[in-house]
């Protein structure tokens, strides 16, 4: 079911000549990382914070659980989303763990509950409990502030997390291993994520599915590999083609491509790998067993099948 | 010196009347500055008319300003008190101001994001975060006001600026401009001495913000 529905969506800011998103209309499904990727401008921001009303849309509408976000408390609607912005914006005067508490307290938590959910949370986002808590945001890197930032997004446990470039001010080395951490997340936290981007990279890396923005519209919503292998227009080709092929093969996750498993399989003793893995793996694994399908797995259970020919329409379309 | 020796209880009660005016006056011009404050910080247009009138009041002396102000509230401390707000109220708002739009406005949009009412932003985020130099702008207030609250005493408004008037009319009594010079000196410093300790309590070198 979509967690998230657009219809018509369009924003024109007041003393502004053209509009900054007109007429999107698109849904997420629960679960799913849907990246908006596109320049700067091309209205990604504005149509992200439209989803907690930081901006209204001037038409059309936006349903969250089938609920039109209009006919909420707006900052009810607020506390039941995860937000994280490029700024990261930790209060400078608490300590981590008081900046993970704000929406637990805002919600009214009980102080136990409170505690525990902050410990779980620094766990899970790779930070020692008993070095951060009582830390102040000055004392981290941007890195590690930025990982408090994810988790004061994530401790009431909402169901959606808007992320507004968030890596974007981080350098490249720590990008990759947020990164990293956002897909080992992302499968052991099971949230719908809508998450701004302008690099090509990090939406065809984290993406289940990508919004190619442009002007304001939407060109293309599709996931990484349909965009790769069949970009819409010359605008979204140009935006992904400029990177060399085994460069994107390592980019694309092996989950986001993957075909059902074929019926009557048996497992004959193919080569597997992980849905975690990404294209460049499989072809590394096929050029080196010789084989020409891969089964796909998760938790050692079969899920599907990559094929050798899938990876070759990547290379086809250049 | 030696008056002030010798007449601690005269000079004890003029000091307990000007800080008595010094805090009126003060409290209530806080109470004015800061939803002004609020107020006119998210405009720049609004800023900027603003203050601007108020530095033209700033710009009165002291004397031609309770002058002005005693066919309408009398001759009496409260003309002075009156003043006193009016010229605390420029310092304050300038710096009140200053203290509101210092605050990066990413933790106001997080703060917002994650779904606080104006209030509790307010609460929990502008007013820890400005406190620091709004507490500065107080206490120039304070050490202003505590100067010109002397003039005073000219007008019926008691306060240690007494001694000085008394010195001045009373011929070969330098004792008594002395004693006043140095009381108010002493209480300017005192003042100072504790927003010092009060702003270095909430102040940022406590709470390590580098970043800030």
């Amino acid at each position: 079911m979509a967690l998230l529905v657009f219809q018509h969506v369009a924003k024109t800011f007041p003393q502004s000549a053209y509009a900054a998103v007109r007429d999107c209309t698109f849904e997420v499904a629960a679960g799913q990382f849907v990246t908006l990727l596109g320049p700067s401008g091309c209205g990604k921001t504005t149509l992200l914070k439209m989803v907690n009303r930081l901006v209204e849309p001037s038409a059309g509408a936006i349903f969250l659980n089938g609920v039109n976000i209009r006919a909420l408390n707006v900052t009810a609607l607020r506390r039941q989303i995860g937000y994280v912005i490029q700024q990261i914006g930790l209060f400078p005067h608490l300590t981590v763990a008081q900046n993970i508490a704000v929406v637990p307290e805002l919600r009214g938590w009980k102080k136990p509950r409170i505690d525990a959910r902050v410990d779980e949370l620094l766990e899970l986002v790779k930070l020692a409990p008993a070095y951060f808590r009582a830390r102040y945001p000055a004392q981290l890197s941007g890195g590690q502030q930025q990982r408090v930032g994810l988790a004061r997004a994530l401790a009431a446990d909402p169901d959606l997390l808007l992320m507004d470039e968030p890596f974007g001010a981080i350098d490249a080395i720590t990008r990759a291993s947020l990164q990293d951490e956002m897909l080992r997340l992302k499968n052991s936290i099971h949230k719908t994520i809508l998450f701004v981007t302008h690099d090509v990279e990090e939406a065809l890396r984290l993406a289940d599915k990508i919004v190619v923005l442009r002007a304001g519209e939407i060109v293309q919503y599709d996931t990484p590999y349909n965009i790769l292998t069949q970009p819409k227009n010359e605008f979204v080709r140009a935006l992904v083609g400029a990177n060399d092929m085994l460069r994107q093969l390592s980019l694309v996750r092996v989950a986001t491509v993957m075909q059902p498993l074929p019926e009557n399989f048996a497992d004959a003793g193919a080569p597997t790998l992980s849905a975690d893995e990404n294209l460049r793996e499989a072809l590394s694994k096929i050029l080196a067993s010789g084989a020409t399908m891969l089964v796909v797995t998760r938790q050692a259970e079969p899920v599907g099948v990559v094929r050798l020919e899938q990876i070759r329409a990547l290379s086809r379309e250049r | 010196m030696d008056y002030l020796l010798q007449n601690p209880a005269i000079v004890f009660e003029l000091l307990l009347q000007h800080l008595l005016l010094v805090s009126v006056a003060l409290t209530l011009a806080l109470a004015l500055s800061l939803p002004l404050s609020v107020f006119i910080a998210a405009s720049s247009r609004w800023t900027t008319a603003v203050l601007g009138v108020l530095s033209v009041v700033y710009t009165i002396p002291s004397i031609a300003l309770i002058i002005l102000l005693i066919p309408l509230t009398g001759l009496n401390a409260w003309s002075v008190i009156i003043a006193l707000i009016l010229y605390a109220q420029v310092i304050l708002t300038r710096n009140n101001v200053a203290a509101l739009r210092g605050i990066d406005p990413a933790i106001v949009e997080a703060a917002r994001g994650m779904g606080m009412n104006r209030w509790q932003m307010w609460w929990r985020v502008q007013l820890p975060l400005a406190l620091p130099v709004m507490l500065a702008g107080v206490r120039l207030a304070a050490i202003v006001t505590i100067g010109i609250a002397t003039i005073g005493a000219k007008f019926n408004g008691g306060g240690l600026g007494r001694l000085l008037f008394d010195g001045i009319a009373q011929t070969g009594r330098y004792d008594k401009i002395w004693a006043g010079a140095i009381a108010v000196a002493a209480l300017a410093l005192l003042t100072n001495l504790a927003f010092v300790t009060l702003e270095h309590y909430f102040g940022p070198a406590r709470k390590i913000r580098g970043s800030l």
